[in-house]
């Protein structure tokens, strides 16, 4: 069967009644932390996962990638209206829409916004329809060897490759692999770093790292640099309508940010923020009044905007056909997926297709439910950045803490989600990036398992690690992943990495 | 997280960054920890050569140099410093967590959940306990009765809980 025949049947999986009302759940959920400063769609995944034990294991993931997606557009909201971003891909869409709301153009910033998060989203959807089988095909030859070095080249681009410092990304991802050393080791039973505590022999739960990292590392974060009354939310004035010229100005950067955005979520290059900052910079150098980028040029919100999307749609490639995660919320949609038994990879699309095909399917769907929710609706969403701070926090804590209590209520685990919520502020107030840290606690024994197979497999022989052209390729592409933006920094350049930093979401 | 004022920037102070030095020696701690816990496995290394006290060693290393590492940049230069906090916040919600810790079983869900509301609010600025205390504990009584009737998510029910919604 060809994809068209796959995507016919995912969309009949998709439009049922009770899946179309997963994704609307999804979407609408998506949207509102999108706009909500301080939550992201990583952490609400991660909340969300315990809830959804008892359900239907497609609605929950069609639902989860709803809020990924409905995430992307959400942030954009907060950006150009409150010039915080709600999640990190939005950080560039603060710049020019931010100031666009300020000229009184707020409502056709939001709507090349969210236009152009439909047109990336519909075309990067479709492109993942198209190029999962592809790469489903590569990776059946893919032994234990390969999926080490790929596993070794998501380390090194999450952790090292952007952000303004090596030394920090590499200490967050040895964290992480430190963390997830703890427990029984999966190949032999050994019991480690366990202290014969029998809590801690099941190991570090995902969930409760992202929820404690992201939630109460966030929080703490945010309650400490705390003075109160100074955001100031912009009145959306005028229409939401884009004139003409406007459309004239935004379909070219949509285009080209998707052009942009899509491949870098699908190579294991870290979080969609990346894609942004390259479209605004491609923008920029392609524009006939460069004068007008920082005072509000609408091409600076349409090109990036799309290309969060479209990395969004990106990262799905590699999380679907390898069960490789190359961003913070990836990482958490794994986990979503193998609480449900589920292990993505190129069997998952032999076993399960109809979970795939239909997860691609209400991708689509989703995309147009969101156009519908972010445009008339706007005003809606405007008004949750009016919740006071205190009593939204407040509430993000309840609920943070309510997914561990409501699998787990131990104080084993409860201490657990303090202890590291503490270790996510501090490394928050000295600059650590988080993301590393969940990478490294769901890829790490992964890795560890498919190091010791291959060398199981050679007798333990190291030179196995390179004897294939695929996996001697992977690994040269991580080494100079990892070397070149050292010497860039030692060289000067360090400031277009810092720039292009991979945090968050 | 990555503004102008970040770490890319070298620091003007020449004194020795105790904050740099106090997360290196935490690091290389950290990494002692896991190497003296992979000495104690016995080695169940078989084809592969690699047994499970093998990686936990090797990121050990890892975590010691990358702590090396961390110190000698905080010996040059003030590599580590953090905007000023507000300790206040930080411990009002600390506190929260603990309270609702300590609570949970005796107390039930809802009031352990509602004084960590109130202390986050706290934390946030606003101190008026009366109004935090009561908000804070309805709410968690509505995300119990939501959860525990709707969705059979099991939490721990206090004297409220089984006095509202029945044992």
């Amino acid at each position: 069967m060809d994809t068209f025949a796959f995507l016919a049947q995912g969309l009949a999986v998709a439009v049922e009644p009770m899946n179309l009302l997963y994704a609307l759940i999804g979407v609408t959920l998506g949207t509102a932390v999108g706009v909500l400063p301080g939550i992201g769609p990583a952490l609400t995944v991660a909340l969300l996962l315990p809830v959804t034990n008892g359900l239907d294991p497609a609605g929950s993931l069609i639902m989860f990638a709803g809020i990924y997606y409905g995430g992307m557009y959400g942030g954009s909201t907060t950006s150009i209206l409150l010039n915080t971003p709600g999640e990190s891909a939005s950080i560039i869409t603060a710049l020019e829409g931010n100031q666009m709301a300020r000229a009184g153009r707020g409502g056709p910033a939001l709507a090349t916004a969210a236009i152009g998060s439909f047109v990336a989203g519909l075309i990067a959807t479709l492109a993942l329809a198209f190029l999962a089988p592809w790469v489903v095909r590569i990776a059946l030859v893919f032994g234990p060897r390969e999926y080490f070095a790929l596993m070794i080249l998501a380390f090194v681009t999450v952790s090292a490759a952007f952000g303004d410092s090596a030394l920090r990304g590499l200490t967050s991802l040895f964290i992480g692999l430190a963390l997830a050393t703890v427990g029984i080791d999966g190949l032999t039973g050994q019991a480690r770093l366990s202290f014969g505590v029998p809590q801690l022999l099941d190991g570090i739960e995902v969930t409760t790292l992202a929820v404690a990292m992201f939630a109460l590392g966030e929080a703490l974060f945010v309650a400490a640099q705390w003075r109160p009354g100074e955001d100031e939310v912009l009145a959306v004035k005028g229409s939401v309508w884009m004139s003409s010229r406007d459309w004239a100005r935004s379909w070219k950067p949509w285009l080209r940010g998707t052009v942009i955005g899509f491949p870098i979520g699908a190579m294991p290059a870290g979080g969609a923020e990346i894609g942004t900052f390259l479209s605004y910079a491609t923008e920029k150098r392609l524009a006939k009044n460069p004068e007008e980028f920082g005072h509000g040029a609408i091409e600076g919100v349409a090109g990036p905007e799309a290309a969060n999307n479209a990395s969004a749609a990106g990262t799905l490639v590699p999380l679907l056909t390898l069960g490789l995660p190359t961003s913070a919320t990836a990482a958490i949609l794994l986990a979503g997926f193998q609480q449900f038994g589920l292990q993505p990879g190129p069997l998952l699309f032999a076993t399960n297709p109809q979970v795939v095909w239909g997860l691609i399917a209400s991708l689509l769907i989703a995309n147009a439910m969101l156009l519908v929710l972010n445009l008339p609706l706007i005003g809606l969403w405007v008004k949750l950045l009016a919740i006071p701070r205190p009593w939204l926090y407040s509430g993000i804590l309840l609920f943070a803490t309510l997914g561990t209590i409501g699998v787990n209520p131990s104080p084993v685990e409860l201490t657990m989600l303090m202890v590291f919520g503490l270790l996510g502020y501090l490394m928050r107030v000295f600059q650590y990036p988080i993301a590393p840290v969940v990478v490294g606690l769901i890829l790490g024994p992964m890795a560890e398992q498919q190091l010791r197979r291959a060398l199981a497999i050679a007798q333990g022989d190291w030179t196995t690690l390179v004897s294939t052209p695929i996996a001697a390729l992977l690994l040269g592409i991580a080494a100079l992943a990892l070397i070149v933006p050292m010497l860039m920094r030692l060289r000067g350049r360090g400031q277009v990495l810092a720039q292009i930093a991979s945090d968050g979401d | 997280m990555t503004s102008a004022n970040g770490p890319g920037q070298p620091g003007t102070g020449r004194r020795p960054d105790g904050a740099a030095l106090t997360i290196g020696l935490a690091l290389i701690g950290f990494g002692a920890l896991l190497v003296w816990d992979a000495t104690g496995i016995p080695d169940k290394a078989g084809y592969a050569g690699v047994g499970p006290a093998d990686v936990p060693k090797l990121i050990g290393g890892g975590l010691i140099v990358l702590g090396l590492l961390t110190g000698l940049a905080g010996r040059k230069a003030a590599t580590h410093r953090a905007p000023p906090q507000r300790l206040g916040a930080v411990l009002w919600i600390l506190a929260g967590l603990a309270l609702q810790i300590l609570l949970l079983k005796p107390a039930g869900f809802s009031v352990a959940s509602g004084l960590l509301f109130a202390c986050t609010a706290a934390g946030f600025g606003q101190r008026r306990l009366y109004i935090t205390v009561p908000v804070g504990v309805l709410f968690a009584l509505a995300v119990y009765g939501l959860f525990d009737l709707v969705l059979n998510l099991n939490l721990p029910a206090g004297w409220l809980e089984t006095t509202i919604f029945g044992g």
